[in-house]
């Protein structure tokens, strides 16, 4: 059951050939066996779940069901969930018990699909590793003595282990892209203003963006179009018109121009993931597709850039958290200033109040101008790189992270963040551009999933998705599973 | 040493929209706390803002009447800083691009005659909610009813040399809100208030002195007391050898007198910086056309109509003008009265605003409508009843004893005596009567006249028409 596609499970459930309570009990299962090992999940809601199914049951014998309704996914524990802890990962939230639904979770709702759970993140989604949550760190169902990658790192490994047909994930640096890879899966962030935000908490406002984390490029085109869409509660949300991802998954990839930049290909690279990268683009060349080497000049200084501009936001997106309304209290404070000194010190880890201190530095009187201001200059550049670069091609690939997933403690261990910022080197930029990308599993080294990124011009998730599923038409990376799950 | 004071004024007008200017709850005031603060009210994790049109539509409004710039493209900024009455660690404000841009008001103060006062901007932003401290023992409540009520912040240059100036100002820019309907004007309630920013330099001097800001100002009164407490405060300094720090300074009414709330250095840095979760603003000439078709008659365009059409003296027109309501009452009541202005002036400055201002009653709480005053004017003016009865026919309407002063002058009885004949009879009566008293008004002491006509009116209830009895009185005495 746990192996079968969201396309498979729905016909499956359509003919009844299981209910939808008895794959929602097999994946509770799942996550009962194998999540004391992984630790992918922060809360997981097996009585809403069976709820939920029953319900989709009575759908689906009533005929009245859509093409989702009944199939279990898991939620990133970012996206606000009715009645049930939303806590991001921290300490902060572990109390928050959210009054309201985010748009997407609706959405999904509304399609009749089973929330088995909310999944392990880095706290707030600020980490590259998944190291940094509150509930501990999660591990690669690859090899449990490495990292999934982060910040959605529980929804890939879930994914990966089978725990979950899928799960959301929300991408600000390479939150989605980077742990699909490195679990060996296929993750897709789209344009930003494409999924709502609503209800989505807030790490890089102008970064942010959420996304399916699936099997295939065919379950992700499928949730993506469960959760895009315009929302008159999301200013950032663009409003046009509905697109059916799906409907250019077979085109052939006959004519299509790839352009792979050169600066995603230097020294940084591990050697090994070149090679499989340079297998998987011969691959794409089968399938009639040309290649071709760009450019994208200011890559290296997508980093720095984001590494402003992302901490500046974030400093006073959390500045909400203050002990207050919600969240987390210090016991006794003295007074006011102990209030929020002790209730935000003592509920934020190493790594969130790192950026918040930075970003603050960033925005005070006197060096906005040199860092913030500046770092907005960059990241108009760094768009520019590639409106110049799809003047050429449709689609731009190369890898989606320079190493395969690191050991549990490595990057983290020394107190090392700018070793643990370099994992996400070719996936900002594409962050601050806006546009959309994905990852897909190509090949491994050493047992560890190799990831491939695609990325395309604003509003191209069809044509990325189709150039994934061709390849995946032809390869079978996406369906291998990790053993012992 | 001749001191010269500098003024300049930041005015926060409430906007009068339903619901708040980022979220659809209800803005209305006097609610149970924390029963009008949604979940992007209460800065919830995950809520967004969501910019409300007829605030836009507002601060447009606004611009043009004071013939600003109307930026097509404004940004909204964060104000950073932490208090518990500001549920997101910042506040929507805007910062580097307001809305309005550079614009002017002209002002009259005796002293001085027209001035104009310059408007450097003004500003979308939301309100803070508040914070109790009275009622909870040890602790602060925090009700956030007001959080997220749209505020308009107008900024003027400093172009205002005394407090009365600055009242003046702040009186016109109070009608002008109320006029253009985008700010109920309730200080009590904290619709509308402002913070000065007062220095002094000797007169000739063109550098402006260290200011101070006053806050707190919520009434027209105290922010004359405040401004002149404070350029008193900085001339001793100044003249004593010392020095104004630039501070924040509140006002505390009782007292009467203004002490400091923050320096300079204690000022927050607010980390100004454009919210991600906000498009820039674009008010399209299109929009700003249609805003400006529906702006009504200001204030002085009124004024100067007033003086025209009904012939008023610029005092009166003034009065009346001030505020869009008497105006529109004046009209109703000097078109009901056949044109018969500068008696209608007379009576909404003097009667009505006595009797409004003894029993604390806004315009539109009157008892007595524009109609029905007009109504009674015009029967004074048929001499139907003198201005005496006049009088008395308002109060009955007033107290609602009948629904207009025909009914009230038919049922009380009050209608003038002008028949003649039984006048004529009358007045032989009490000279009759009062031997004396003819005695000593025909041996010249012709004030007893007066005494006559006292005994008339006192007859007649006051229903005799004046001049005729003194017409009759003379022509009877003088035989």
């Amino acid at each position: 059951m746990h192996n079968k596609t969201l396309i498979e499970l729905s016909k499956s459930l359509h003919n009844r050939e299981f209910s939808s309570v008895e794959l929602t009990q097999h994946f509770l299962d799942r996550i009962r066996q194998y999540d004391q090992t992984l630790n992918s999940f922060i809360t997981v809601t097996e009585e809403i779940a069976l709820a939920q199914a029953k319900a989709a049951d009575k759908k689906l014998a009533s005929g009245k069901a859509g093409p989702l309704t009944g199939i279990p996914l898991a939620q990133k524990d970012i996206f606000c969930t009715k009645g049930v802890r939303t806590s991001c990962a921290s300490l902060m939230l572990d109390n928050f018990i959210s009054p309201y639904d985010a748009t997407v979770v609706e959405k999904i709702n509304d399609a009749g699909m089973v929330m088995l759970g909310k999944t392990n993140m880095d706290e707030f989604a600020m980490g590259s590793s998944n190291e940094t949550s509150y509930y501990g760190a999660v591990k690669n169902p690859w090899n449990t003595d490495h990292v999934p990658g982060g910040s959605s790192g529980g929804s890939a490994a879930a994914v990966a282990a089978r725990l979950t047909p899928v799960a959301t994930g929300t991408d600000t640096g390479g939150s989605i892209r980077q742990p699909a890879a490195l679990c060996g899966i296929t993750g897709i962030k789209p344009t930003y203003g494409t999924v709502s935000r609503y209800g989505m908490i807030a790490f890089a406002s102008s970064l942010d963006q959420g996304g399916p984390m699936a099997r295939s490029a065919e379950d992700a085109a499928l949730m993506l179009n469960l959760m895009t869409g315009f929302d008159e509660r999301d200013s950032t949300s663009i409003e046009r018109e509905k697109e059916d991802y799906t409907r250019s998954l077979d085109n052939s990839l006959k004519g299509l121009k790839v352009g792979l930049p050169k600066e995603y290909f230097s020294e940084d690279l591990n050697a090994d993931i070149a090679g499989v990268i340079e297998g998987a683009i011969k691959e794409i060349e089968k399938l009639g597709a040309t290649i071709k080497e760009i450019s994208l000049p200011n890559t290296r200084l997508s980093i720095p850039a984001y590494y402003v501009i992302a901490p500046a936001e974030c400093s006073s997106n959390l500045s909400r958290m203050d002990g207050v309304r919600f969240g987390y209290r210090c016991k006794d404070p003295k007074d006011l200033y102990d209030l929020y000194a002790r209730s935000r010190g003592e509920a934020f880890g190493d790594e969130v109040t790192r950026r918040i201190l930075i970003g603050t530095y960033a925005l005070s009187a006197g060096y906005y101008d040199a860092y913030y201001l500046k770092a907005q200059k960059i990241r108009r550049l760094i768009s520019n790189d590639f409106k110049n670069v799809f003047n050429e091609v449709d689609v731009i690939i190369g890898p989606t992270s320079p190493t395969v997933a690191f050991r549990l403690g490595e990057k983290s261990k020394d107190n090392d963040p700018v070793s643990m910022y370099l994992a996400d080197i070719y996936t900002i930029s594409v962050n601050l551009a806006g546009l959309p990308g994905m990852s897909i599993p190509v090949g491994q080294v050493e047992g560890l999933p190799v990831g491939l990124q695609l990325i395309g011009n604003y509003f191209q998730e069809a044509k990325l998705l189709n150039v994934a599923h061709q390849f995946q038409q032809v390869t079978d990376w996406h369906q291998k599973s990790p053993e012992g799950f | 040493m001749e001191w010269e004071t500098v003024i300049g004024l930041e005015i926060h007008a409430q906007l009068a929209t339903k619901s708040k200017i980022f979220s659809g709850a209800a803005t209305a005031y006097g609610a149970e706390p924390n029963t009008q603060a949604c979940a992007v009210d209460l800065g919830l994790p995950g809520t967004l803002p969501v910019l409300n049109k007829e605030a836009v539509r507002m601060a447009v409004k606004f611009g043009l009447a004071i013939h600003a710039q109307i930026d097509e493209f404004s940004v909204f900024a964060r104000k950073n800083y932490f208090y518990p009455d500001l549920p997101k660690g910042y506040q929507i404000s805007q910062y580097e691009k307001p809305i309005v841009g550079p614009g002017y008001i002209d002002i009259e103060v005796e002293e001085a005659g027209p001035i104009r006062i310059g408007i450097t901007r003004a500003h979308l932003e939301e309100d803070a909610g508040k914070s109790l401290h009275e009622d909870f023992h040890g602790m602060s409540g925090i009700d956030l009813n007001r959080a997220g009520t749209p505020l308009l912040e107008i900024v003027s240059e400093p172009d205002m040399r005394s407090a009365s100036q600055a009242v003046a100002y702040m009186k016109k820019i109070h009608s002008l809100v109320r006029y253009l309907g985008i700010c109920d004007g309730n200080m009590q309630e904290g619709s509308f208030r402002c913070d000065a920013n007062v220095s002094v330099r000797l007169k000739g001097e063109e550098k402006l002195g260290t200011r101070t800001e006053l806050k707190n100002l919520n009434s027209f009164r105290f922010i004359e007391r405040a401004i002149n407490y404070e350029v008193e405060r900085q001339i001793d300094l100044l003249e004593s050898g010392g020095e104004v720090i630039q501070e924040t300074r509140l006002y505390d009414a009782d007292k009467d007198e203004t002490r400091p709330m923050r320096s300079k250095e204690e000022a927050n840095d607010y980390r100004y910086f454009p919210d991600p979760d906000l498009l820039p603003v674009q008010v399209s000439r299109e929009l700003v056309d249609e805003v400006r078709e529906t702006l009504p008659e200001l204030p002085d365009a009124r004024k100067k109509r007033f003086m025209e059409e009904f012939n008023l003296s610029a005092y009166d027109a003034g009065l009346l003008t001030a505020d869009r309501e008497l105006a529109d009452y004046f009209e109703i009541a000097v078109n009901t009265a056949n044109g018969e202005s500068k008696l209608t002036a007379n009576w909404i400055n003097v009667e009505l605003n006595a009797s409004l201002n003894r029993e604390n009653k806004t315009l539109s709480e009157s008892p007595v409508s524009a109609e029905q005053l007009g109504e009674l004017i015009l029967r004074i003016k048929d001499n139907t009843i003198s201005g005496k009865i006049a009088k008395q026919v308002f109060a009955s309407l007033w107290e609602g004893k009948g629904s207009s002063a025909d009914e009230i002058i038919e049922k009380e009885g009050l209608k003038q005596m002008s028949d003649s004949g039984e006048l004529e009879k009358l007045v032989n009566e009490v000279l009759q009567a009062n031997p004396a008293q003819v005695e000593q008004y025909r041996a010249g002491k012709t004030k007893v006249l007066g005494f006559f006509v006292g005994q008339i009116m006192k007859q007649t209830g006051g229903k005799a028409n004046p001049g005729q009895v003194n017409q009759l009185l003379k022509s009877k005495l003088d035989q």
